[in-house]
């Protein structure tokens, strides 16, 4: 390409907007990333990182705005397109085979060799040469299901190399890694900086973007709110960018409904990784108890074990050993409807894939678990019965819908959020977990949810809340836990407990003591 | 109710239905459509195809493996599949004729009262035959976990077998009056096993839509996980459908026995693939937790419409094949098509 004398940016998205099913996800956003450079891509979640992303791979294609890679306007349809360009995304979730082996994930869909047959010695030769420059100790014959997270991470990079890519984009790269892993990773990057690859870097760790990026941009509810070079900005400037407008909105809870009685106690629950889920999150010995009326945070960083403790407390998975009490009795819990019957529910974090029937109506989304209370003989549901259900919770929880048929999936996130919350409360629980309450779903919808929670918890119901933004823990609980490598690492009551200290635990994992 | 006035006056704007939409109101009734379309032009192009006798000849043809299509319905909304409904039908049928033939000795004489059972014994016999294989290959799916494909492409060998052996080879016939009646009498000129047909379709649809079971099946098929996580008992609700396509299986053997006036170890082969095409031609959807059996019931029909009109026009049967197998990819290609439609409205 001609060499100019003001540097043309590598990449330039001018004006990206999409919408999706009730959310608009990106309204007019703007990226700039010049060559060999390292741009952070921070935001909290929702606020449309991933979404931009998407379109910048070729998974999505946006309603409106322009791309302009290396000078070329270019417009992809999927994710082949953005590859033939340069442009590589390495995602959170590996796309990679875990049967074959390193050199053919390396090389999957483009073997060097023939029309007809594959080369391996060449593959393997060339990805010999790739793993050497990015310091991946393993054999191209290794297959990848006995790689660490890490190093699966590393064939990715070699992936992209291979392709000779000139943008890569790391989604949440480090959120797994080990604090050593994590500084090989940044030895890489800064290389490939060197050699004049780009890397757009995705992270919620705002310490690492001062550590290893060049220039930012932040995101914040879809819009483009700030970017400029990192070495004139502050760590104080990224959180009002990311935050700012949601600190003033989520009202705290100012006073606790909690009372004496504890109504789940959860006793030494541990699960050791077993050969058959390699990549399982290990519990040791988590105990703790939520008293009636109580609102317990759960803080920790991706992969702390949260969502695993909620799910073995629910019996969705097996556990070795453990013992969960309700109202002082202890429970066998095998599955998740002997929990139910228990008297705990769980807000899975995953809506879409975990709670709702997205093809189905809203009013099987609301009864399902609560079928038996809207018959008549026992086996026909009452249609009267079901309405009148239904009716109940769209009122309580204002939920905006059409009417009891709508499909679950047309509705905004927040609404399908106060779907879930609704199916929930109809079961009438004794103790509701909710994993990531406000994830994805506006802040308005996000305030109306808080403002629930807090009548549940009114109403005598314990909830423990796990949620991986801090302003929500802090907005949400009485009472602090802090998770780290599958153990609580320590407890604040919420007059001890603000953002700084709970990120420096979180990070740190040193014990508090109480 | 103040309440709810107050609520309808600030709708959100995008979660509020767009009103009547034409495409989404077609991808609905397709099916439908397409039948009568097609049964307009055969009427134009064949007089014979409209008369009332082969119409009801059209309806009785199809009544069997309608019967296998409203069982096959419970399985597809679980995202399940069942392929050993022909061998199965096939071994119930023997059972049945066995039944009512006192054994296997006289297979071939019209059975004396003496020593033959009458035809209540025979349907339980078939009946059970089919809730058994039913129930079998459930087990095998939810506590083997072993992928419905593979294990009902077992029970298809296996229960073909097994009718092989019972039947030594040789068909069972001739069945006292009062047994045939049930496929071959009528009621008012309407042939019974078409009154079967539909009064079973009828059933079931009331299952499906209005139990608290059907509205599982839906769930389960919908999303396993979220159905799991929900307290649904997942494993359950996936064997009963297993056992409810054994039950239809078991009524169509007796049905299709007393048809033919015989049974025979052969019988029913190649089934499976009328049987799915009706259920998906009909819109349930392959990946589970979408269709109706008023869709299986169009479905079914149609396959029945389009044979008999090819033949009628002599069309050679082999054609007829290549034309069924087109319509079913066109059907789910459609389906799917609507389907990203919807998503991206």
């Amino acid at each position: 390409m001609a060499s100019m004398a003001a540097p043309r940016p590598l990449l330039r998205m001018t004006g990206i907007e999409k919408s999706f099913p009730g959310v608009r996800a990106l309204a007019s956003v703007d990226l700039e990333v010049g060559a060999g450079e390292i741009h952070a891509c921070i935001g909290e979640n929702g606020a449309g990182k991933s979404t931009l992303l998407k379109i910048l791979s070729g998974a999505l294609t946006p309603d409106a705005g322009t791309i302009e890679f290396d000078g070329r306007a270019v417009a992809f349809t999927a994710p082949k397109d953005a590859q033939t360009s340069g442009i590589v995304t390495i995602y959170q979730e590996f796309s990679l085979a875990p049967d074959m082996t390193v050199a053919e994930n390396v090389f999957i869909g483009r073997e060097p060799g023939s029309q007809l047959f594959i080369s391996r010695r060449r593959m393997e030769a060339q990805t010999l040469e790739l793993a050497r420059r990015i310091g991946l100790e393993r054999s191209p014959h290794a297959l990848v299901r006995d790689l660490s997270v890490a190093e699966q991470q590393l064939v990715e990079v070699a992936r992209a190399l291979s392709i000779k890519s000139r943008l890569i984009v790391m989604d949440e790269p480090t959120s797994a890694l080990s604090r050593s892993e994590v500084e090989k990773l940044f030895a890489i990057i800064r290389r490939l900086r060197a050699d004049g690859i780009s890397t757009i870097f995705v992270t919620h760790r705002l310490e690492e973007v001062f550590e290893i990026c060049d220039r930012y941009t932040v995101l914040r509810d879809g819009r483009h709110v700030g970017s400029g070079a990192v070495a004139d900005a502050t760590m104080d400037r990224f959180i009002n960018l990311m935050v700012g407008r949601e600190l003033a909105l989520l009202a705290p809870r100012t006073d606790s409904s909690a009372t004496g009685t504890v109504a789940l106690a959860v006793q030494g629950l541990s699960r050791k990784r077993k050969r058959s889920d390699a990549s399982a999150i290990e519990l040791h010995d988590v105990s703790f108890a939520v008293r009636k009326g109580e609102i317990l945070g759960i803080a920790g960083l991706v992969g702390a074990g949260r969502t695993e403790t909620a799910r073995a407390i629910l019996g969705a998975d097996r556990v070795d050993a453990g013992r969960i009490l309700v109202d002082g009795q202890p429970m066998r819990i095998t599955s998740p409807r002997d929990a139910i019957r228990a008297g705990i529910g769980l807000v899975p974090e995953d809506r879409k894939q975990q709670a709702l029937f997205l093809e189905l109506a809203v009013r099987t989304n609301v009864s399902i678990a609560v079928l038996d209370r809207v018959t008549t003989l026992r086996v026909f549901i009452s249609g009267r019965k079901e309405d009148a259900l239904v009716d109940e919770y769209r009122r309580r929880l204002n939920i905006r819908m059409a009417s009891a048929n709508q499909q679950v999936g047309t509705l905004s996130g927040g609404n399908q959020q106060k779907i879930v919350l609704a199916r929930w409360l109809a079961l009438r629980p004794k103790v509701l977990i909710v994993d990531e309450p406000t994830r994805g779903i506006d802040v308005g919808a996000k305030v109306e949810v808080h403002n629930l929670l807090f009548q549940m918890a009114a109403s005598g119901i314990a909830i423990v809340v796990i949620s991986s933004e801090l302003p929500e823990i802090l907005a949400l609980s009485d009472r602090v836990l802090l998770m780290r490598g599958g153990r609580v690492t320590g407890e604040l009551a919420r007059s001890e407990a603000s953002q700084e200290k709970l990120m420096t635990l979180m990070a740190l994992g040193q014990r508090h003591a109480a | 109710m103040t309440e709810a006035v107050a609520d309808k006056q600030q709708p959100a704007p995008t979660d509020m239905a767009r009103g009547f939409d034409a495409f989404s109101f077609l991808a609905r009734f397709a099916p439908l459509i397409f039948l009568l379309v097609l049964m307009a032009v055969f009427a134009l192009l064949e007089p014979r195809f409209v008369s009332s006798v082969n119409l009801f000849n059209v309806m009785r043809q199809v009544s069997i493996t309608g019967l296998l299509a409203i069982g096959m319905t419970f399985v597809i909304l679980t995202a399940g599949i069942d392929l050993s409904v022909g061998s199965l039908l096939a071994f119930a049928g023997l059972a049945a004729a066995a039944v009512a033939k006192g054994g296997l000795q006289d297979r071939f004489t019209v059975g004396d009262a003496a020593i033959g059972y009458g035809w209540p014994l025979a349907l339980l016999a078939a009946v059970a035959v089919g809730l058994a294989g039913g129930y079998l290959q459930g087990l095998a799916i939810t506590r083997l976990k072993v992928p419905p494909f593979v294990v009902t492409l077992g029970g298809m060998s296996a229960f073909r077998g097994a009718a092989l052996l019972f039947a030594a080879g040789g068909p069972i016939s001739g069945f006292q009056p009062d047994f045939a009646w049930w496929g071959q009498g009528r009621i008012l000129t309407v042939p019974v096993p078409v009154i079967i047909f539909l009064a079973a379709a009828v059933i079931a649809h009331v299952v499906l839509r209005y139990t608290h079971f059907g509205r599982r099946v839906y769930a389960v098929g919908g999303n396993p996980e979220a159905a799991r996580l929900a307290g649904l008992n997942v494993s359950g609700i996936i064997c009963s459908v297993y056992v409810i396509m054994g039950l239809f299986v078991g009524l169509g053997a007796f049905v299709l026995a007393a048809r033919l006036n015989s049974a025979e170890a052969v019988a029913g082969t190649g089934y499976e693939l009328t049987v799915i095409a009706s259920v998906v031609i009909g819109g349930t959807s392959l990946f589970g937790g979408a269709g109706s059996i008023f869709g299986t019931v169009i479905g079914t029909v149609l396959i029945g419409v389009l044979l008999n009109g090819l033949v009628l026009m002599n069309v050679s049967s082999y054609i007829q094949q290549i034309i069924i197998g087109i319509i079913i990819v066109l059907a789910v290609a459609f389906d799917t098509f609507a389907k990203s439609r919807r998503r991206k409205a």
